[in-house]
């Protein structure tokens, strides 16, 4: 049958030749970097990343301006509403037997997404620890750079960002904003309709969800290990009794959420929430520069600490330019690069890497940056919240759509 | 002989991966996918499906949305057709609806969302002028639970397109003659049109209508940024597994395209039978003789309905241009406190590439698909008629019937086994599929309608048939020909599924960046897409009506119309 579907295909193709891509030779090795440098030269990367944020992609231009300059590597944005898109291209892509040539070259990933690659096998490596950047990595004072939501990244990813959830909420109208999920939940009472969080589909909405289970549950350490079937129904009891307060008293009652962070963002600039989150503890700052949001928004950490993570790129196991891929990821990691993504004006993303690693001059760069009026300082922000294994977003996240999905 | 294989390959282009497609959805829908290892027959899918929490509730609601749809978008266009016919307000409503119609639906969608919302235009003048709220009142208008946000996206196109459907009705319904009967009669102009004129048109709309309905039950991008999200429609249920990295997903998704199809069959079949019954009532009320129907209400609430439909369009579309230069514009201000030309220049990069994907795409479909309906239509005039009219309109229409997402997800399957996904080729194979009808249904009546003493003519003069084709014909129908290529570059230029499913990585397009800005809430950009969608259709439109004018300058009564 499929040979039949197979064949009228192919006349349907009007005998077009088809473009066939060549099994080529060996795969690069990390540890030579020179050669990968060489070999890099003249390849289109195509990187697939999340494209929800305006800033975020401007970034990812200035990136593929830098390598086209420095290395000759042509870097395009192949723009995603969610990385899952890219997972599952790839995992297509095994399916159907294409071990090589593949479309996906490189994706920002983290979390669940990368676990379920690791674990089937779809990525490229170890090359991360390889890569001559890495060097200024913090691995020492930022575990989450070597951990992945619990799970090691054994090289198979580059750490380029750190995260660590904020709530922003504007300042002229909320004077006690809430400090805790408990509070936030007797704030919201108070205030329906002013609070929001997207919708757990996307990561920002399924992260709020495991800060208010890190901070209810009694046994933090559990969520650490891997979901199983046995106590995950007592483990969530608490977030779906807190949620089941929550939900109408959400923005549109939660019969509605928002896509993701900008989304939300929009939500707080057209005066239709008080009270939000982000993953980017510059994105309010950043946002009140571009006159997105009013000058009187304010940031802040719930006391019990908020959950902080990185994101990495990684390289899938079939991709067609695997050199240019890794050198991109590089110079990601580059002082010159990080430099560039903490600019408050512009992406405004913390750096993963460690300033005693730095040189004088590379230092005194990043304390020269400016924070913006809206984003608190290291010691504010206080060491984050470690994130529970992957497996309990993905099932936390498909527990929610049962209970509060179908509205 | 070329012209003598055109309507083989015309048709199979058509018919071939709708066909191909439904078969690659189907396997899988019932548990058949070797490329995943999985051959044994198995109904799970189904079980999975059924389980999916809401299911029930995706199913009515795009059933709500495909019926309402097009109910109303019908009643509205025989409302407005009964109330102007044969007054100046006709000319009026064709010359102000047929600009809309160049406007792709998702541009639609985002401008309607940026009036309607509580934070919309609608609220701003409300608040501004009217002591409406302070703040934006929490109120789901956009992607409201019953998809009526959606609804009214999809009617504010569907109304334009059914009304030229009608236009293009009303000359074979020989309408005017039918009238002044109907009048000398003593009808009134409502009653007259409702009981003489309606009767002849509707057949030919019929099929026009039942592609509205089927796109309403199956439309993706429109509800992507205006339907539902608790839980969403079926088909963006099934856009949603498809791109979900659990592979197993894909058989439900599978069993719920298939589901999706037996929807859309089965409401065209409940459409025919009412329809039937609606006749049978019908002609008992023609031969009831009354000479009035509502005559003054109807016509007043043609008026109301006709101007809310293109202020509504036209605020969109204001809306949109507003945003694309907006820098600061906060809530309830009803324009913003400040304009920059930053989002243009950011943006303009990116925009030029993707434009350049759009044109190039749609330019090669428009051609690819004008080349073979001139091929099938020549064969016609050389061999006369193949095939019975209906048998071969059905056909004409069924990538219009068949929902998008039905196939494509079979035919994506096959595009990355064929190592073709993220190709050219690919995008165009689909593509050609959705443009290739209105290429036809508008190529075929000029071209039809041309005296065949011209061609006489000119092979009496001793011109070979291609030469008598193109020396005389096309030149003659080089109007024709050019509108119904804008056509069929504004379907290409408008796709977004097609597009995301066999080559988003390789091949995006403006259409597809302005559903995934979409999703991420910067009103700028994404107005700025909305934009370009609208603009470039509309530049299509208005180089096809004046390109002949300047060819033809100097040769009388060739270059007008």
């Amino acid at each position: 049958m499929h040979v039949l579907i197979s064949r009228l295909f192919l006349v349907l193709a009007l005998g077009m030749v088809l473009a066939v891509t060549p099994a080529t030779a060996a795969d690069p090795n990390p540890k030579n970097w020179p050669a990968i440098l060489d070999a890099a030269k003249g390849q289109t990367v195509y990187w697939h990343a999340w494209a929800g944020e305006q800033r975020i992609n401007d970034y990812i231009a200035w990136v593929g301006t830098q390598v086209k300059e420095k290395y000759g590597i042509t870097l395009v944005h192949v723009k995603l509403s969610d990385t899952a898109e890219a997972v599952s291209k790839v995992v297509a892509e095994k399916a159907a037997g294409r071990s090589s040539g593949g479309t996906v070259d490189l994706i920002w990933i983290n979390g669940p997404n990368f676990a379920k690659m690791k674990e089937a096998g779809l990525l490229f490596g170890p090359w991360a620890e390889d890569a001559p950047n890495f060097k200024y990595v913090d691995v020492e004072s930022k575990p989450a750079v070597r951990s992945d939501f619990t799970v090691p990244t054994d090289g198979l990813e580059a750490p380029w960002n750190m995260a660590q959830i904020v709530f922003y909420y504007d300042s002229a109208r909320v004077k006690a904003p809430p400090k805790s999920a408990k509070a936030l939940l007797v704030w919201a009472k108070a205030n329906p309709g002013r609070f929001a969080f997207p919708d757990p589909s996307n990561f920002l909405g399924a992260t709020f969800l495991k800060q208010v289970l890190t901070e209810l549950t009694p046994d933090k350490a559990r969520l650490l290990k891997p979901a199983t079937e046995e106590d995950f129904d007592k483990v969530m009891a608490p977030l779906w009794v807190y949620l089941d307060e929550l939900t109408p008293k959400l923005w549109r009652a939660g019969k509605a959420y928002p896509k993701n962070s900008a989304d939300l963002r929009r939500l707080l600039g057209d005066s239709e929430i008080d009270l939000g989150l982000s993953f980017n503890p510059a994105e309010a700052s950043a946002a009140i520069a571009r006159k997105e949001i009013p000058d009187t928004v304010r940031t802040l950490v719930f006391d019990g600490g908020t959950i902080g993570n990185a994101s990495f790129i990684a390289i899938p196991f079939n991709a067609a330019h695997r050199e240019a891929a890794m050198v991109v990821a590089d110079f990601l990691m580059s002082p010159e690069a990080q430099l560039k993504k903490q600019d408050p004006e512009g992406y405004g993303g913390f750096t993963v890497l460690s300033m005693q690693k730095l040189t004088v001059e590379q230092r005194a760069a990043f304390a020269a940056q400016k924070r913006g009026p809206a984003t608190l300082s290291t010691e504010e922000l206080g060491p984050h919240l470690p994130e529970p294994h992957p497996s309990w977003m993905t099932r936390a996240t498909e527990a929610w759509k049962k209970r509060y999905g179908v509205q | 002989m070329l012209v003598r294989f055109a309507p083989a390959v015309t048709l199979a282009l058509l018919i071939g991966p709708v066909v191909a497609g439904l078969v690659g959805t189907l396997l899988p829908a019932f548990g058949v996918m070797p490329v995943l290892g999985r051959s044994e027959p198995s109904l799970e899918a189904w079980r999975e499906l059924a389980s999916t929490p809401g299911l029930l509730r995706s199913v009515l609601v795009s059933l709500f949305v495909g019926f309402l749809t097009t109910l109303l978008s019908l009643a509205i266009v025989v409302l407005l057709g009964a109330a102007s016919f044969g007054t100046r307000a006709f000319a009026l409503i064709r010359r102000a609806l047929s600009p809309v119609l160049a406007i792709p639906h998702v541009a639609i969608a985002v401008g309607l969302a940026f009036v309607v919302a509580p934070s919309g235009l609608l609220f701003r003048l409300w608040s501004t002028y009217l002591g409406g709220p302070a703040r934006p009142p929490d109120l789901l208008i956009v992607n409201d639970t019953w998809g009526l946000a959606l609804m009214a996206g999809l009617i504010l196109k569907e109304v334009p397109f059914l009304f030229l459907m009608l236009l293009a009705a009303l000359p074979q319904a020989d309408a005017d003659r039918a009238m002044v009967i109907a009048r000398s009669l003593g009808y009134g102009r409502i009653a007259g049109w409702l009981k003489i004129v309606l009767p002849r048109v509707y057949p030919q709309m019929r099929l026009p209508v039942l592609a509205v309905l089927a796109y309403g039950l199956s439309v993706v991008d429109v509800a992507l940024v205006l339907g539902p999200t608790t839980p969403p429609t079926l088909p963006v249920q099934i856009l949603n597994w498809i791109n979900d990295p659990d592979l197993a997903l894909r058989f439900r998704a599978s069993a719920a395209a298939v589901l999706q199809l037996l929807l859309v069959a089965g409401s065209i079949a409940l459409w025919l039978t009412v329809e039937r019954a609606v006749r049978h009532f019908g002609l008992a009320w023609i031969e009831g003789g009354h000479r009035t129907a509502c005559e003054v209400s109807s016509r007043v609430a043609a008026g109301v309905v006709g101007a809310l439909v293109l202020a509504i369009a036209a605020g969109s579309l204001l809306a949109i241009v507003l945003w694309s230069f907006a820098e600061a514009w906060r809530y309830p201000d009803t324009l913003p406190s400040s304009f920059t030309g930053a989002n243009w220049r950011g943006e303009m990069k990116r925009a030029t590439e993707l434009l350049a994907n759009s044109l190039l795409i749609a330019l090669a479909t428009g051609a690819i698909g004008l080349l073979l309906v001139i091929g099938c239509l020549e064969k016609e005039v050389r061999y006369g008629r193949y095939r019975s009219e209906s048998t071969g309109l059905w056909l004409l229409y069924m990538p219009l019937l068949v929902p998008q997402i039905a196939f494509l997800l079979g035919l994506q399957v096959l595009t990355i086994q064929l190592g073709i996904d993220e190709t050219f080729l690919a995008v165009l194979l689909t593509h050609v599929v959705f443009a290739l009808p209105y290429i036809f249904l508008s190529l075929s009546d000029p071209w039809r309608s041309m005296d065949g003493r011209y061609r006489q003519v000119a092979l009496t003069l001793g011109a070979s048939p291609t030469r008598a084709l193109l020396a005389v014909r096309l030149p003659m129908l080089l109007r024709a020909c050019l509108a119904a290529l804008a056509i069929g570059m504004a379907v290409s230029i408008g796709q977004f599924l097609p597009t995301q499913l066999v080559a988003a990585a390789r091949w995006p397009t403006i259409t597809t960046e302005a559903v995934t800005v979409s999703s991420g809430g910067n009103r700028r950009t994404l107005a700025i897409y909305a934009l370009l969608q609208t603009l470039v259709p509309f530049a299509g439109f208005a180089l096809a009506t004046t390109l002949p004018a300047v060819i033809y300058r100097h040769r009388k009564g060739m270059g007008s119309a």
